[in-house]
C-alpha cells in the first residue's frame, strides 16, 4: 500500500513540473501514471520495495515467464507481479508442477527456468522438482518465501529450514537477510545457475525483507573469487586427444547430456559426420547428434541396443563427451574396465570425470569450445588422417550388431503395443514434436522409437527418474516453445502424480497432447518383479483406475480412449488435428510387454536380455 | 590412507554446513574437522582429515572445490607438512598419581594449566599421534575427560595458501 501511494504522490510531482500537464481531466492522469510509471522508479534516491526489487530483477534477467503458487510469505511479492505485466505468472497447481515445469521451460529452450513459492509446504512441495533439475543439471532460479527474519528459528507458521532442506539438491542457495542484498543475491543466482555446469539455486527471502525499502540498481555483471568455471579445454590435453583418435582403429562417439545443455550439438554433429564415426547416446542427450542418421546406433545403456552397447565395449578409442558413466549407462565398472581400451572424456565438471570409469585423457572444458579445437587439430593433421581402412571394418562389425534388430516387437498382436503407438507417433508428427514424457516402460520405448534430430526436443527426467514429471514439464516446454507441437508420453501410474495441473492447462489453454500407455501397471515396476522377483507382483497393480477420458473432461478438455491397435492411427490424427486443444489419448495397451533389450542391475553393458531369449 | 585436507572458504553463515553436508551426503569419512577465519576475515580455513583411496580422495578434493563458497582446496599429505592439535585433558591426580602424571606431562611437553586437590587438567599440542600416545601412557583409568581440536595442517616451506 504504502509504496504504491508513494509512487504516486512522485507520478503526481513529476506531472506538475510538467507544466499544466496535470491540470486536465482525471483519466488522462490515469494514462500518464501508467507511462511514466517505470521512469518514476528510475528517480534518484528514490527507494522501493524488496518485494519490487525481486520482480524488477527477474525484468532485468529478461524473465518472461515466472511458475508460482502464492501464499503469505510471499505475498508483498504477488502484489508486485500484479502491478506489472513484463513477467508473465503462470499459476500452476502444486507447487511440484511449478519447478517441473519451470525445468521443462528450460530444457526446451535455452532460457533460465524461474519459479516462486511460498515457505514451509510451499518450498518442500517443490523439493522433488528441485532435485529433479539438480541431477539432470538444468538451470533453474526458485525463489521462496521465508517467515520474517525475526521470527526464524521459533518455529514460526509455515516455517521450514528452507536452505537447509535444499542444500544437497541444489548447485547453491542463498537466505538474503538484508533488502540491500536482494540484488546482488539475483544476480548471483542467476550468474551460478546459467554458468559452468549448470543447475538450480533457490533464493529464499524473508517476509520483512520484501517489506523493507532500499534503492535499486541491478549490478551489471557479477564476479566471485570463489567460483569461475573453466571454459577452454587444455590444449595438451586436446593434443593428447587427436593423436589417440588418430591412431585409433575402432572409435566410438558417446554423447550425453553435457551436448544438449553445452549447445554443442553442432559441433558433434560435425565431429561425426565429417569422420565418419559411429556415435551414441545417452537417455539424456538425444536429439544431439540426429537420430534418423545411419551414424547414429541408438541409444546405450540398460535398455540401449544391441549395437551401441556392443560398439561401447569393444572400441578401441572411446570418445565420452558431456556424459558422466553413470550406472544405467555403463553398467557394472569393473565389466565396463575389463577390456583395454583408451578413454578421451570432456565435460565442463571435473568432478564427473574418473569418478566411475578411469580415463585416459580428461579435458575440462565447454564442450563445444572443446570440440571445435579437437576438430581443428585433427583435420591439420592432413592426408594422415583417421585409419579408413580400420574404420572400414569396424563398421562391417557394427553392422553386424545391428542386423540384431534387437528393438523388433510382435507387429501381428490384437493388442495395442506400446511400441506400435510410439511409431504412430513418431509419423504422425512428422518426429517434430517435442515430447516430453514420466518415468517407466512408456519412457523407454519413447526414447528407443521416438528418432529425434535436434536436441531439447526430448524432456525427461533421467537422473532422479521422477514419475510426475511429464505433464508439468510439457506446459513449461510449451510455453517456451509457444507454436510448437508438444506431446507428454505417460503412463497411467505417473501420470496421476500431477494429474492436477490438467488445470492450469485449461486456464492458459495449453494445446498438449497426452499419449497415456495405459497397461493398468506400474510396468517397469512389474517388469523387474517379472525377471528378478518371481513373479511376486507386489503392489505394482493399479487398481480403480479412473476413466480417463471423463477425467480430462472435467477439467474442459477432451479425452479419446483407443482399446485396438486398428484405431491408434486413426485416434492420433484425429488428436493432432486439434491443434488447439489438449487432448488426453487413452491407449489401452498389452499388459505383459516388457522393454527390451535389457542389462540386468551389476551386470555388464553386453549382458543384454534380449526379446527372443524369453 | 590418511589425508589432511585444506579448504579455503568464504567466511559465510552456512558454508560450513555445506562441507559438513557434503561429507556425509557422499559417504566419505571425517576424522576431525576445524575450522576459523583466518587474518582476512572474509575467509575461513578449514581442515579436514579424512581417509579413503587415492580415487576417493581425489573425488573430495573435486567436490569440496565445487562448493560455490570454496575458493581453494590442497591435499597436504601430497607433500611436506606439518600438523598440530590442541588437547585439554582432565586427569585425577591424587596420592602416588600426583607426582607420575606431572613427570609424564613433562616428558609429552604439556603444560598443567589446572590444579585441584585430586585432578591436574593439562594442555598439550602435537600430532594427532601424539595425543593419542599421551592417553595411551596416562592410562584410561585416570582420565576424566578431554576435550581435542581436531588437526590443523600447513605446508612446509614456501608453499602457501591463499585467495
Ligand atoms: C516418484 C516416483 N515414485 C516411484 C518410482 C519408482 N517407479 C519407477 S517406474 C514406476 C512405474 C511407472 O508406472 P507407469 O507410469 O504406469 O509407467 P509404465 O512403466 O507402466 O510405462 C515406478 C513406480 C519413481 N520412479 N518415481
Amino acid at each position: 500500500m504504502h509504496a504504491t501511494k508513494f509512487k504516486l504522490v512522485k507520478v503526481l510531482q513529476v506531472l506538475e513540473k510538467l507544466d499544466q500537464f496535470v491540470t486536465t481531466a482525471y483519466p488522462l492522469r490515469l494514462f500518464s501514471i501508467q507511462l511514466l510509471g517505470s521512469e518514476i522508479m528510475e528517480l534518484p534516491g528514490s527507494e522501493i520495495s524488496g518485494a519490487e526489487i525481486v520482480v524488477r530483477c527477474l525484468q532485468e534477467e529478461g524473465v518472461e515467464c515466472l511458475f508460482g503458487y502464492p501464499g503469505g510469505a510471499v505475498l508483498w511479492i504477488y502484489d508486485e507481479l500484479f502491478k506489472q505485466d513484463k513477467v508473465k505468472h503462470i499459476l500452476v497447481r502444486h507447487e511440484q508442477g511449478a519447478a517441473h515445469a519451470a525445468d521443462g521451460y528450460s530444457r526446451a529452450s535455452k532460457k533460465v527456468g524461474v519459479c516462486l513459492v511460498t515457505s514451509g509446504p510451499g518450498v518442500t512441495n517443490a523439493v522433488t522438482g528441485i532435485a529433479t533439475a539438480y541431477m539432470d543439471s538444468i538451470p533453474m532460479v526458485i525463489i521462496s518465501g521465508q517467515v520474517p527474519t525475526y521470527a526464524i528459528g521459533e518455529d514460526a507458521f509455515q516455517e521450514c529450514d528452507a536452505v537447509g532442506i535444499t542444500r544437497p539438491c541444489v548447485k547453491h542457495n542463498f537466505l538474503v537477510k538484508d533488502v540491500k542484498d536482494i540484488a546482488i543475491t539475483m544476480k548471483k543466482a542467476f550468474h551460478i545457475a546459467t554458468t559452468g555446469r549448470p543447475g538450480p539455486v533457490l533464493v529464499d527471502i524473508p517476509k520483512d525483507v520484501t517489506a523493507a525499502k532500499c534503492r535499486f540498481e541491478y549490478p551489471k555483471t557479477v564476479s566471485l573469487r570463489s567460483y569461475s568455471p573453466v571454459t577452454k579445454g587444455h590444449p595438451d590435453q586436446v593434443r593428447k586427444a587427436a593423436q589417440l583418435l588418430l591412431q585409433a582403429k575402432r572409435i566410438m562417439v558417446y554423447s550425453g547430456g553435457g551436448v544438449v545443455l553445452g549447445n554443442a550439438a553442432p559441433q558433434l554433429t560435425k565431429l561425426v559426420r565429417t569422420f565418419g564415426l559411429p556415435c551414441t547416446s545417452t537417455l539424456m542427450g538425444l536429439g544431439a547428434y540426429p537420430g534418423t542418421d545411419r551414424q547414429f546406433l541408438g541409444m546405450l545403456g540398460m535398455h540401449g541396443t544391441y549395437q551401441a552397447n556392443m560398439a561401447m565395449q569393444h572400441c578401441d578409442v572411446l570418445l565420452a563427451i558431456g556424459a558422466r558413466f553413470d550406472d544405467r549407462v555403463i553398467g557394472n565398472p569393473s565389466h565396463f574396465s575389463s577390456v583395454a581400451r583408451k578413454i578421451i572424456h570432456i565435460d565442463i565438471d571435473p568432478s564427473s570425470i574418473s569418478k566411475r570409469v578411469k580415463v585416459d585423457v580428461p579435458i575440462v572444458g565447454e564442450v563445444g569450445d572443446v570440440l571445435d579445437d579437437l576438430m581443428a587439430l585433427l583435420l591439420e593433421s592432413g592426408n594422415e588422417g583417421l585409419d579408413a581402412e580400420a574404420l572400414k571394418e569396424w563398421w562391417c562389425q557394427i553392422d553386424k550388431w545391428r542386423s540384431s534388430d534387437c528393438l523388433q516387437y510382435d507387429r501381428t498382436s490384437e493388442m495395442i503395443k506400446p511400441q506400435f503407438v510410439l511409431e504412430k507417433l513418431y509419423e504422425i508428427t512428422n518426429g517434430d514434436a517435442i515430447v516430453t514424457s514420466d518415468v517407466g516402460q512408456h519412457q523407454m520405448w519413447a526414447a528407443q522409437f521416438y528418432k529425434f534430430d535436434k536436441p531439447r526436443r526430448w524432456i525427461n527426467s533421467g537422473g532422479l527418474g521422477t514419475m510426475g514429471f511429464g505433464l508439468p514439464s510439457a506446459m513449461g516446454a510449451q510455453l517456451s516453445n509457444p507454436g510448437a507441437t508438444v506431446v507428454c508420453v505417460t503412463g497411467e501410474s505417473s501420470i496421476q502424480m500431477c494429474i492436477q495441473e490438467l488445470s492450469t492447462c485449461k486456464q492458459y489453454r495449453l494445446p498438449i497432447k497426452i499419449v497415456n500407455l495405459n497397461n493398468r501397471y506400474m510396468g517397469m515396476v512389474r517388469q523387474w518383479q517379472q525377471f528378478f522377483h518371481g513373479n511376486r507382483y507386489s503392489e505394482s497393480y493399479m487398481n480403480a483406475l479412473p476413466d480417463f477420458v471423463k477425467l480430462a473432461e472435467g477439467y474442459g478438455h477432451s479425452g479419446i480412449r483407443v482399446d485396438k491397435p486398428a484405431d491408434v492411427e486413426a485416434a492420433l490424427r484425429d488428436a493432432f488435428s486439434r491443434k488447439d486443444e489438449l487432448v488426453f489419448m487413452d491407449f489401452q495397451t498389452d499388459q505383459t510387454e516388457n522393454v527390451f533389450p535389457m542389462v540386468p542391475g551389476g551386470k555388464g553393458i553386453t549382458e543384454m536380455i534380449l526379446a527372443e531369449e524369453l | 590412507m590418511r589425508h589432511i585436507i585444506s579448504v579455503l572458504l568464504e567466511n559465510e553463515a552456512g558454508a560450513l554446513s555445506r562441507v559438513a553436508g557434503l561429507f556425509s551426503a557422499r559417504a566419505y569419512n571425517i576424522e576431525s574437522l576445524t575450522v576459523a577465519p583466518t587474518e582476512d576475515a572474509s575467509l575461513s580455513r578449514m581442515t579436514v582429515v579424512t581417509s579413503g583411496s587415492d580415487d576417493v580422495v581425489e573425488q573430495i578434493t573435486k567436490q569440496l572445490n565445487k562448493l560455490i563458497e570454496v575458493v581453494k582446496v590442497v591435499d597436504l599429505s601430497e607433500a611436506a607438512h606439518i600438523e598440530r592439535e590442541l588437547m585439554l585433558i582432565k586427569v585425577r591426580a591424587s596420592g602416588k598419581d600426583r607426582e607420575e602424571i606431572k613427570r609424564m606431562s613433562d616428558i609429552f611437553r604439556g603444560r598443567i594449566i589446572d590444579v585441584t586437590d585430586s585432578t591436574y587438567t593439562i594442555e598439550l599440542t602435537g600430532t594427532c599421534a601424539k595425543l593419542d600416545a599421551f592417553i595411551e601412557a596416562v592410562g584410561k583409568g585416570l582420565i576424566l575427560e578431554t576435550v581435542r581440536t581436531g588437526s590443523s595442517g600447513i605446508a612446509r616451506g614456501e608453499r602457501v595458501l591463499r585467495a
